[in-house]
């Protein structure tokens, strides 16, 4: 894709006058439903192929791999390990500005589903492969899955 | 097929910011210069292939713009495939050229989302924005930290890339930024998304660009003057989001390239000089090493090296890329081979026989390759 690097300036500009922004809440679908209704009962869920036993996330309605509508939501044992992550120095959303910098980052279940999220509690220098271990945070209301150096 | 189909014409409009025009007149625009370089009456024209502008894609477009200019296409329509779509219409015309299905193709594209919208560009990815994951560079951002991480790539190996290709840029008289960068000055541009500064970042352009494309033969029997041959072409498609990638650092460009390559016959010791799409710095350098032009994970000593300024070991996005010429995706990559095929680059590699472009889209999820041999 093409960049469109610079977020737009006006992202960025604070007044005093304007209502705080609306946190960009998820909008549960039927498929996604569930997972987030886990979360907010303490639990992060994935699901996992009756068929194949592919495990994955996001919530989809067929298994990715054997194509199979045959399957259940499994509760993750909430360990993991860091993919990849990001600093964020410009914000895109108006409710991030008042974070900057901020992580965002690729874990991946010791399942096996892979999914982005926050590192939180992070005092020394993230590395690839470190282990990390899950914490349910709420934002604006909304059960959020983030993680922390296990 | 190999050399059977070649580009006849190509045709751009000027780049950076054109307020007030539709991106159907820009296409137009770029149509009607790549027939005059072609030497082709638009009554020839008997295929019509569009990638749909990104920033606002519109229902059947193709006819919308086949309409426009009074054609009525054999073969005709838009392909999204985001930035690899360009290519991906080029090969998909050479096919239909080689099985009779048409004769005269134009392939073009348009877009203004310097003047127009960048929504396109910024949006959140779905219900992700819970955690701040916004926009496109946070996704390069985030192949760059891995590879950073897993290969040691530095950020000075990345700002070797903006250096030349900025250079490059600088040199041509038609590019949106004309202005060098030093190294120092790269790594005091400041970070958008940490790996990426702005200087990895490339240009928000408006502007549109066109190709012609016909048989050797028909171009023969038209005495077009430089019709430069399509060695090879090839697709890779990696399509999971970055969240789901298994390896953040291998992509479908390995593919798009091998099937390229190997139906040109070549090998990326044979190329002579790459207009890579470099979108983001760290897309140039992973696109490098699924070609095979360094080994995975070497990509960013081979770029530190010197390797991509001309007169270096491959001399990359001669006429500035999308981080100089044009954020314009693609199209123009394929019109700066065709002049480097010519032998009619404003900044020449002397001697070159071979190019090859890259075309990209997504977050490096679709690719396409295209290998240019020099003009018959």
């Amino acid at each position: 894709m093409s960049a469109g690097a610079k977020p737009a300036e006006a992202v960025n500009e604070k007044t005093e006058d304007r209502p705080a922004p609306a946190f960009p809440a998820p909008e549960a679908n039927a498929t996604s439903a569930p997972w987030w209704r886990g979360l907010d009962e303490g639990r992060l869920s994935f699901q996992r192929c009756g068929a194949c036993h592919h495990a994955w996330l996001p919530p989809r309605t067929e298994c990715p791999k054997c194509l199979s509508p045959q399957w259940q939501w499994e509760t993750a044992s909430g360990r993991a390990k860091l993919v990849s992550w990001v600093v964020y120095h410009h914000a895109y959303h108006p409710y991030f500005a008042s974070r900057l910098p901020y992580n965002v980052a690729v874990v991946e279940l010791v399942e096996g589903p892979r999914m982005m999220s926050n590192i939180v509690e992070a005092d020394g220098r993230l590395r690839i492969e470190m282990p990390l271990a899950l914490v349910i945070q709420r934002e604006s209301g909304v059960a959020l899955p983030r993680f922390k150096p296990a | 097929m190999r050399g059977n189909v070649v580009v006849a014409g190509i045709g751009h409009t000027a780049f950076g910011k054109l307020p007030g025009r539709t991106t159907i007149s820009l296409n137009i625009e770029a149509c009607r210069n790549a027939l005059a370089d072609a030497g082709v009456e638009k009554d020839a024209v008997d295929a019509l292939l569009v990638k749909p502008p990104t920033s606002n894609p519109q229902f059947m477009y193709g006819q919308t713009l086949a309409e426009a200019m009074g054609v009525q296409p054999r073969v005709g329509g838009a392909w999204d495939q985001g930035g690899a779509a360009n290519i991906s219409l080029i090969s998909f015309a050479a096919m239909a050229i080689e099985h009779g299905q048409c004769e005269v193709a134009l392939v073009c594209y348009a877009d203004n989302p310097r003047s127009g919208s960048r929504h396109a560009y910024e949006k959140a990815w779905g219900d992700d924005a819970a955690f701040g994951w916004f926009g496109v560079p946070a996704g390069y951002a985030m192949l760059a930290r891995r590879h950073m991480e897993q290969f040691g790539t530095t950020s000075d190996q990345l700002g070797a890339i903006a250096v030349a290709i900025r250079r490059h840029g600088a040199a041509n008289p038609d590019a949106q930024l004309r202005k060098p960068i030093t190294l120092e000055e790269y790594r005091a541009s400041p970070w958008v998304i940490d790996p990426l500064r702005r200087d990895d970042c490339c240009l928000v352009s408006d502007g549109a660009a066109a190709v012609v494309l016909m048989s050797r033969a028909r171009a023969k029997h038209l005495g077009v003057s430089k019709p430069v041959p399509i060695l090879g072409f090839g697709q890779g498609q990696s399509s999971w989001e970055v969240a789901q990638r298994p390896d953040l650092t291998r992509t479908a460009a390995e593919v798009s390239g091998a099937t390229a390559l190997k139906m040109a016959g070549l090998t990326a010791k044979d190329i002579d000089v790459a207009q890579i799409y470099d979108c983001f710095t760290i897309t140039v350098l992973m696109t490098l090493e699924a070609y095979g032009f360094a080994r995975r994970g070497e990509g960013g000593p081979f770029c530190a090296a010197g390797s991509l300024e001309l007169g270096g070991e491959l001399p990359l996005n001669t006429s500035g890329g999308l981080l100089s010429e044009t954020g314009m995706p693609g199209l123009q990559l394929v019109i700066e081979g065709v002049r480097q095929m010519r032998g009619q680059a404003r900044q020449q590699v002397r001697g070159a026989r071979t190019c090859v472009v890259s075309n990209q889209g997504g977050i490096m999820h679709t690719h396409s390759t295209l290998v240019l041999g020099q003009t018959l």
